[in-house]
C-alpha cells in the first residue's frame, strides 16, 4: 500500500523552511487574491511576510467559514478513559516517567461519566486514552464503546495508532472520528521527544492516517503539537498531509486541531513559542487554504482568546474539559494530562457563543447514519 | 398567477421557494426568516434532529400550519444507509416525504448518482414521496423519473458555494424533458440567482445558506420570496418567446420586398 511516507520523503525540512521564510508581501497578496489556494500560497500565508495582512486574512477567513459552516459552533467534550501509558513523551503529563497515580475506568465509572456528560447536554463525545496496549487496547475499547454508544450521536476517539483491522473494529463499535496528531514532522527531533515506547516509531505514526482511511473512517483529525518545533514548517507538513489524505480518502471528512504548548516550569523547553497573533494567523491560513476543513479549538486556550477567535474560522469547541480519567465524577488530584485554561461551564460557554451571534450545536450526526 | 400552484405528490404549494434549516445563528432566527420567506416546504437534516425527542427544538420552531417538513438524509454515503435513515425519519417525523441526499464526498458534497438511483427506486416502492438531490444530469433525471420519484432536485452549483446557477445549460435540458417538477437546489447565492432559475422554467428553488448567513436573514427571506415570484411571473409571461418579440429590419430578406 502506498502511503503518505512516499510524499513526505520527497521533502526536506530545511528546504521547506527556507521557502517559507523567503516569502514576501507580493506572495501573500497573490494568495489572498486567488479564488482557490494551493500549498505554495499556504506557505506565504503562514510566513512572517503575512503578519501585516492579519486583519485581511481574518476577514476572509470569517466570511469563508460562515459560508460553509454557517453561524454555528459544534460543541464536544472529551472523556478520558485511562492515563496509563507506556510511552515517554517529554511534554506530556501521562508520560511513563511522570510519577502520577494511574487509572483506567471500570464499567461503573464509565457510565457515571456518561451520565454526567449527558446531563450537561453533550451529544458529541471525544474519548481519550494513553497508549497502553495491554490494559487499554482494542478489546477494552470495544467494551467501553458498547457502554458509551447508546448515549451519544457522535463518538470521536483520540487513541494510539492502531492497525487497519483495529480501526475497522472501532468503526463497527460506533466510532465516527479518529484524532491523531503527528506532534512534529521533524523526524530527527521527533525521536528526542519520544525516546521510549511504541510512539518512538515515527513512520508507524506517520502512516496511521492511511490505515484509518483504508478502514473507511468517517472523519480524521490531524494536528501538530505547536511549540515542539518551528510551527510554520510543521504546519506546512501538516497541510501537505491533509491535502494528500483528502485526495486519496475522498469519502472522509477532516479536521485540524491547534494544541499549543505553553512555556511552564519543569516542562519541555519550547523551540518556538507561538503568540496569539500567530495562532490567529495559522487558523486563518488553514481556512483560506481549505474552505471545507473543520477547525477545532480546545480549552487549552484562554477565555479571551477563545471568545474572539470563534468568529475567525473555528468550527468546533469544547468546554469545561477535564483531562483525567473520571474527572467529571470522581474527586481526585494530579491525574491530569495537562491543565486547561478556559474553565467556564458549558452553559456559560454556550451563552458566550450565542452572544457572538452563533448557535452552539450539540447534535450534528446520528448513530442511525452509521 | 392565482391558479399557478405547484403540485408535488399529494401536496400543493402556493410558494415556489423551498428552504433549509442549517447555518442559522439560532432556531428563533431560523423560524422568523422562514416564516417571512413564505416557504411551505422546509428541509431538515436528520442528523440535526433528536429523533427520540418529541419536543426537539428545531422541529418545534417549524410548527406552523403552512410549513411542511422535508427530512433529508445528509450524511449517508450509500443507498442502504439512506433507506435505513429514511424509514426512521418517516416514523419519527410523521411524514413520508424525503429529500434523498447521498453524498459520499464530504468536501464538495457531490451527489452519488448510482447510489441515489438505487435508493430512489427502493424508497418509491416503500411508499415515500422522493425528491432526490442530483447533479444537473438530464439522463439521470429521466432515469429517476422512470423509477417514480416525485420531483428532481438538480444542483445549480456546489452546496453552500453561493455561486449561482452555473449548470444553466443542463438545467434547461432537464426542464425541457422532465415530466416531474424540477427544483434547483444548492448554489443559489442571491435573489437574482433564484429569479434567474425561475426564468429558466424550473418549478421551484431551494435556498438555505444565502438566507441563513445573510446579515438580516428575515429581510433576505423576503427578498428571495419576491425574486422567486418575479422569476416565475416572467417565465409565465412570454420571456421564453424572446424571438417573437421585436422584429428587427431584416436586410437579408429585404430584397423580396423589392419589385
Amino acid at each position: 500500500m502506498s502511503t503518505f511516507k512516499e510524499i513526505f520523503d520527497r521533502y526536506s525540512w530545511e528546504e521547506v523552511k527556507a521557502s517559507i521564510y523567503a516569502k514576501a508581501a507580493g506572495d501573500v497578496e497573490r494568495a489572498l487574491g486567488k479564488s482557490k489556494r494551493d500549498l505554495d500560497d499556504f506557505m506565504a500565508l503562514i510566513s512572517p511576510a503575512a503578519e501585516p495582512f492579519l486583519e485581511e486574512m481574518a476577514q476572509l477567513s470569517h466570511q469563508l467559514t460562515q459560508k460553509r459552516f454557517g453561524k454555528t459552533i459544534q460543541m464536544y467534550i472529551p472523556m478520558y478513559l485511562s492515563n496509563e501509558c507506556n510511552n515517554i513523551c517529554t511534554y506530556c503529563g501521562f508520560s511513563l516517567d511522570v510519577d502520577i497515580p494511574r487509572k483506567t475506568l471500570n464499567d461503573e465509572e464509565i457510565l457515571s461519566e456518561v451520565r454526567m456528560l449527558k446531563s450537561k447536554g453533550y451529544d458529541h463525545i471525544l474519548i481519550v486514552t494513553g497508549e497502553h496496549n495491554k490494559n487499554v487496547g482494542i478489546d477494552y475499547f470495544e467494551h467501553a464503546l458498547e457502554l458509551i454508544r447508546p448515549h451519544f450521536s457522535h463518538i470521536a476517539m483520540e487513541v494510539q495508532p492502531l492497525n487497519q483491522e483495529e480501526y475497522e473494529r472501532l468503526i463497527k463499535a460506533g466510532v465516527h472520528t479518529i484524532l491523531l496528531y503527528q506532534e512534529t514532522y521533524h523526524k530527527e527531533d521527533y525521536k528526542k521527544h519520544h525516546p521510549k515506547g511504541r510512539k518512538s516509531n515515527f513512520d508507524w505514526r506517520l502512516e496511521s492516517h492511511d490505515r484509518i482511511g483504508q478502514a473507511g473512517m468517517y472523519k480524521m483529525g490531524l494536528g501538530i503539537l505547536i511549540g515542539l518545533e518551528d510551527w510554520r514548517v510543521d504546519s506546512f507538513f501538516n497541510a501537505l498531509h491533509l491535502n494528500y489524505l483528502e485526495k486519496k480518502y475522498w469519502r472522509s471528512n477532516y479536521s485540524i486541531s491547534f494544541p499549543r504548548l505553553r512555556p511552564c516550569a519543569g516542562g519541555v523547553e519550547l523551540k518556538s513559542v507561538m503568540t496569539d497573533r500567530q495562532l490567529v494567523q495559522l487558523i486563518c491560513a488553514y481556512r483560506i487554504l481549505n474552505e471545507e476543513v473543520e477547525l477545532s479549538l480546545s480549552t487549552r486556550e484562554s477565555e479571551k482568546f477563545r471568545d474572539h477567535v470563534l468568529k475567525l474560522g473555528i468550527t468546533s469547541m469544547s468546554a469545561e474539559s477535564k483531562t483525567d480519567p473520571g474527572g467529571y465524577t470522581l474527586n481526585q488530584e494530579n491525574l491530569e494530562q495537562f491543565e486547561i485554561d478556559d474553565a467556564r461551564s458549558t452553559n456559560e460557554m454556550a451563552q458566550v457563543i450565542r452572544k457572538q451571534g452563533y448557535e452552539p450545536v450539540f447534535k450534528n450526526w446520528d448513530a442511525v447514519l452509521q | 398567477m392565482h391558479s399557478d400552484r405547484l403540485k408535488i405528490g399529494d401536496k400543493e404549494f402556493g410558494s415556489r421557494l423551498f428552504t433549509g434549516t442549517g447555518k442559522f445563528r439560532s432556531n428563533e432566527e431560523m423560524e422568523n426568516a422562514l416564516v417571512a420567506s413564505g416557504s411551505e416546504l422546509v428541509t431538515v437534516a436528520l442528523k440535526r434532529v433528536d429523533l427520540q425527542n418529541e419536543n426537539d427544538d428545531i422541529i418545534q420552531h417549524l410548527d406552523h400550519e403552512h410549513i411542511h417538513l422535508l427530512p433529508n438524509t445528509s450524511g449517508v454515503r450509500t443507498a442502504k444507509e439512506a433507506v435505513f435513515a429514511a424509514e426512521l425519519a418517516r416514523e419519527a417525523l410523521h411524514t413520508n416525504w424525503l429529500k434523498l441526499e447521498i453524498h459520499p464526498d464530504p468536501k464538495y458534497l457531490m451527489p452519488d448518482p448510482i447510489e441515489t438511483l438505487k435508493a430512489a427506486e427502493e424508497l418509491v416502492k416503500k411508499g415515500f414521496v422522493v425528491l432526490p438531490y442530483i447533479h444537473a444530469d438530464p439522463v439521470l433525471a429521466k432515469r429517476l423519473e422512470e423509477v417514480g420519484v416525485h420531483a428532481v432536485m438538480p444542483l445549480g452549483s456546489p452546496i453552500g458555494s453561493n455561486k449561482g446557477v452555473i449548470t444553466e445549460e443542463f438545467i434547461r435540458i432537464i426542464v425541457e424533458q422532465s415530466n416531474v417538477p424540477v427544483v434547483v437546489d444548492a448554489g443559489i447565492g442571491a435573489p437574482s440567482d433564484a429569479c434567474k432559475a425561475m426564468e429558466l422554467g424550473v418549478d421551484a428553488v431551494l435556498v438555505n445558506t444565502a438566507i441563513a448567513v445573510a446579515g438580516n436573514p428575515v429581510e433576505m427571506g423576503i427578498a428571495f420570496k419576491e425574486a422567486v415570484i418575479a422569476g416565475r411571473r416572467a417565465y409565465l409571461n412570454g420571456l421564453a418567446g424572446k424571438s417573437n418579440t421585436a422584429v428587427a429590419s431584416s436586410p437579408l430578406t429585404s430584397f423580396l420586398e423589392q419589385e
